[in-house]
């Protein structure tokens, strides 16, 4: 079913730069017939120091991607085909995320990727001390490391996201909603990994909070240098924040290309309606205009470009086959991979030069 | 603290509401222990000692209503519950003093067991559904479903009997003198194993339903996903994250469970003629011993009550979030 063909022969200079390499991962929920594909045939690179937004509707399918990189997916869903590799960054061997064991795995999560979920509310366990939940990580970890060194790490780690260090001793049920995500955020950042993960961390806050939390992010990512994968469906926070912005639709990536790119030119029809149906931050007023209809059932894509019964530009070929992803103009293998450093691709029918390839 | 002092005060209130009540529906009945008494004891007692019997009750003292109720509460706090009709003159204190410890120790060891049990195979079950680990919920629930005096009465009939170890009635062996000696404890220990299992089984499979679907609503909590995310070992997440917060309703449940320990397991003891408070109240209903009921009553009131308030400061002590500074 896939389209997409994969050669790591096209990738350039920045090979040594990706922390993290998704090539052809496909998540699914459930097995056998009624499975059903709620990410299809992803592909994406994750370099050093960069934040790649990931956005979409819900049921995009943009946080199951990203659970099934960090193989924290819930049963029914298996990540059913594709590779996720880890580039550590002190020279040693690249690690198959997907293959590893038991122990592997559990050494490998929070150390180099962590992940700050959507609801603060829920992240954190009610019952216990916000010092028991920052420390018991450290102590999974770090077994070198005593007592007296943990809470001192965990007092370092509230006074990076701004917190006073007494509120150690709180439970999550006696802090503000932001201040629950800041702890979050430090949690995330205990043992400095090179990846962090966050899953529309600010919706849940107000915009003030939201504002708040990103500053301290912002601050936090100059000063250690980690990538980010950032969730969410606020296209507008993206167009800010990231580096890079991949627009996911029906499960698959629709648009991907540098954030300001997206932001003054989108080449899919999605990704202009998605950008038009929010109030830019800065620059002149213009008018809002929704998507119509709503977001496919996964169960029952439609054929072709999923986005096809919702797109003002659909013609002929796109309730047909499958756009490929690949750079604007061109079609066919290796465009994709041209997405590096700057260069974007799309996966639309309008953008395909060469339509008879598919 | 605050909190603390709130139920510290509305059990105290409690408690004087059950005593009161216990005091005026008696009166409320009619006719006087005398009579109660000679209708007892029918045609053996004379008419001399009809007076006696008055004066020895009190009764011939015409105190207002009021009067008496400060001296029962006066008689209520030396330990002072009257006097047994049934086994006259022997004091419902000392009655209850006898049977009391009995089904604390029984009903109470099976109770805690049960619950203990029953709340750490629902966290295995939970927490590993979906595999053969949920063969045990129908099985419990099977044995769940079966009246108890049912179940009991198969036991005696298939595990005592002549030659068998385990004794079929009784609270220990009628040969022994209550004491604390070796003989003793481990004839009340063997006594005790067939009620306490038949306990147990009927009444595991609640712990375990109710645990297990906890488990299973708070495995998909975000919290639990992020133990996961942060690379603890899985009997971590299961212990301090699922098993941690699932069981809060439990432990309300387990508090009521205690609570009727006194009064709620007469058929135990019925069947196993088990010599509890069951059984004696049982007796007391058919000899009209209104005394050792009442008597029976309240222990079983207050005994609630405590169970209740112990369950309260466990919460208190699982659960941040209900306690309250202030």
């Amino acid at each position: 079913m896939t389209l997409h063909v994969d050669e790591p022969a096209a990738q350039h200079a920045d090979a040594d730069e990706a922390v993290l390499r998704i090539s052809g991962l496909s998540v699914d929920y459930g097995v056998g017939e009624r499975a059903v594909r709620a990410v299809s045939d992803v592909s994406l690179t994750l370099r050093r120091g960069e934040v790649l937004g990931l956005a979409g509707e819900s049921g995009s399918g943009k946080s199951t991607l990203a659970y099934g990189l960090t193989r924290l997916l819930a049963p029914p869903g298996v990540v059913a085909c594709g590779t996720v590799i880890y580039h550590p960054g002190d020279g040693s061997e690249p690690v198959d995320v997907l293959a590893l064991d038991h122990a592997g795995l559990r050494r490998f999560r929070w150390a180099q990727t962590s992940i700050v979920f959507q609801a603060a509310m829920n992240a954190l366990n009610p019952v216990d001390k916000i010092s028991a939940q920052l420390t018991d990580v450290i102590k999974a970890h770090r077994p070198d490391l005593d007592r007296a060194a943990r809470i001192a790490r965990a007092r370092e780690l509230l006074g990076l996201v701004g917190i006073p260090a007494d509120r150690l001793d709180s439970y999550p049920h006696q802090l503000s909603g932001g201040m629950r995500q800041r702890v979050m955020i430090g949690m995330a950042l205990a043992l400095e990994p090179r990846i962090v993960i966050m899953d529309e961390p600010t919706t849940a806050l107000d915009v003030v909070m939201q504002r708040q939390i990103l500053a301290v992010f912002t601050r936090l990512r100059k000063r250690l240098d980690f990538s980010v994968v950032f969730i969410t469906h606020d296209l507008s926070l993206l167009v800010e924040f990231a580096d890079r912005i991949a627009i996911m639709y029906g499960g698959r990536i629709v648009e991907e290309a540098p954030a300001a790119q997206i932001y003054r030119d989108p080449l899919h029809p999605y990704s202009d309606g998605l950008l038009h149906s929010f109030p830019a931050l800065r620059g002149p007023r213009r008018e809002l205009a929704g998507i119509p209809g709503s977001p496919p059932d996964p169960r029952s894509l439609p054929s072709g470009c999923a986005f096809h019964p919702r797109c003002p530009k659909a013609f002929d070929p796109c309730a047909r086959e499958v756009p490929i992803l690949g750079a604007p103009g061109e079609a066919g293998p290796g465009a994709a991979q041209g997405a590096g450093g700057g260069a974007r691709s799309v996966a639309c029918w309008l953008h395909t030069s060469d339509r008879s390839t598919a | 603290m605050r909190y603390f002092a709130q139920r510290l005060v509305f059990y105290v209130f409690t408690a004087w509401a059950a005593v009161t009540i216990n005091f005026f529906v008696p009166r409320l009945t009619p006719g006087n222990p005398v009579d109660s008494l000679i209708a007892e004891y029918q045609g053996q007692i004379s008419t001399q000692a009809v007076h006696s019997l008055t004066v020895l009750f009190g009764l011939d003292k015409q105190q207002g209503i009021f009067q008496q109720y400060i001296s029962y509460l006066g008689q209520l706090a030396r330990g002072d519950l009257g006097i047994s009709f049934h086994s006259f003159p022997t004091p419902v204190s000392s009655v209850l003093a006898q049977s009391l410890p009995w089904t604390v120790c029984l009903v109470g060891v099976a109770t805690v067991l049960s619950f203990a049990i029953g709340t750490l195979l629902g966290v295995i079950v939970g927490w590993r559904r979906g595999s053969l680990a949920d063969m045990l919920m129908p099985i419990t629930t099977f044995f769940a479903s079966i009246p108890y005096f049912w179940l009991a009465l198969l036991a005696i009939a298939a595990f005592t009997g002549v030659g068998s170890f385990l004794p079929s009635a009784g609270g220990y062996d009628p040969g022994l003198v209550p004491g604390w000696n070796g003989a003793f404890v481990a004839s009340a220990l063997k006594h005790s194993l067939l009620p306490a299992a038949t306990i147990i089984v009927t009444s595991v499979a609640g712990w375990l339903m109710g645990m297990r679907n906890m488990v299973v609503t708070v495995s998909s909590e975000d919290y639990v996903t992020v133990a996961h995310a942060k690379g603890l070992s899985e009997r971590r997440v299961m212990l301090g994250y699922a098993a941690r917060n699932a069981m809060l309703p439990s432990v309300s449940g387990f508090g009521m469970a205690l609570g009727l320990v006194v009064g709620g397991t007469f058929l135990v003891e019925y069947v196993f003629s088990y010599p509890g408070v069951g059984l004696e109240l049982v007796s007391a209903i058919g000899q009209k011993d209104y005394p050792l009921m009442q008597g029976i009553f309240l222990v079983i009131t207050l005994s609630v009550l405590a169970a209740n308030f112990l369950a309260d400061l466990a919460y208190m002590a699982l659960d941040p979030r209900t306690r309250r500074e202030g």
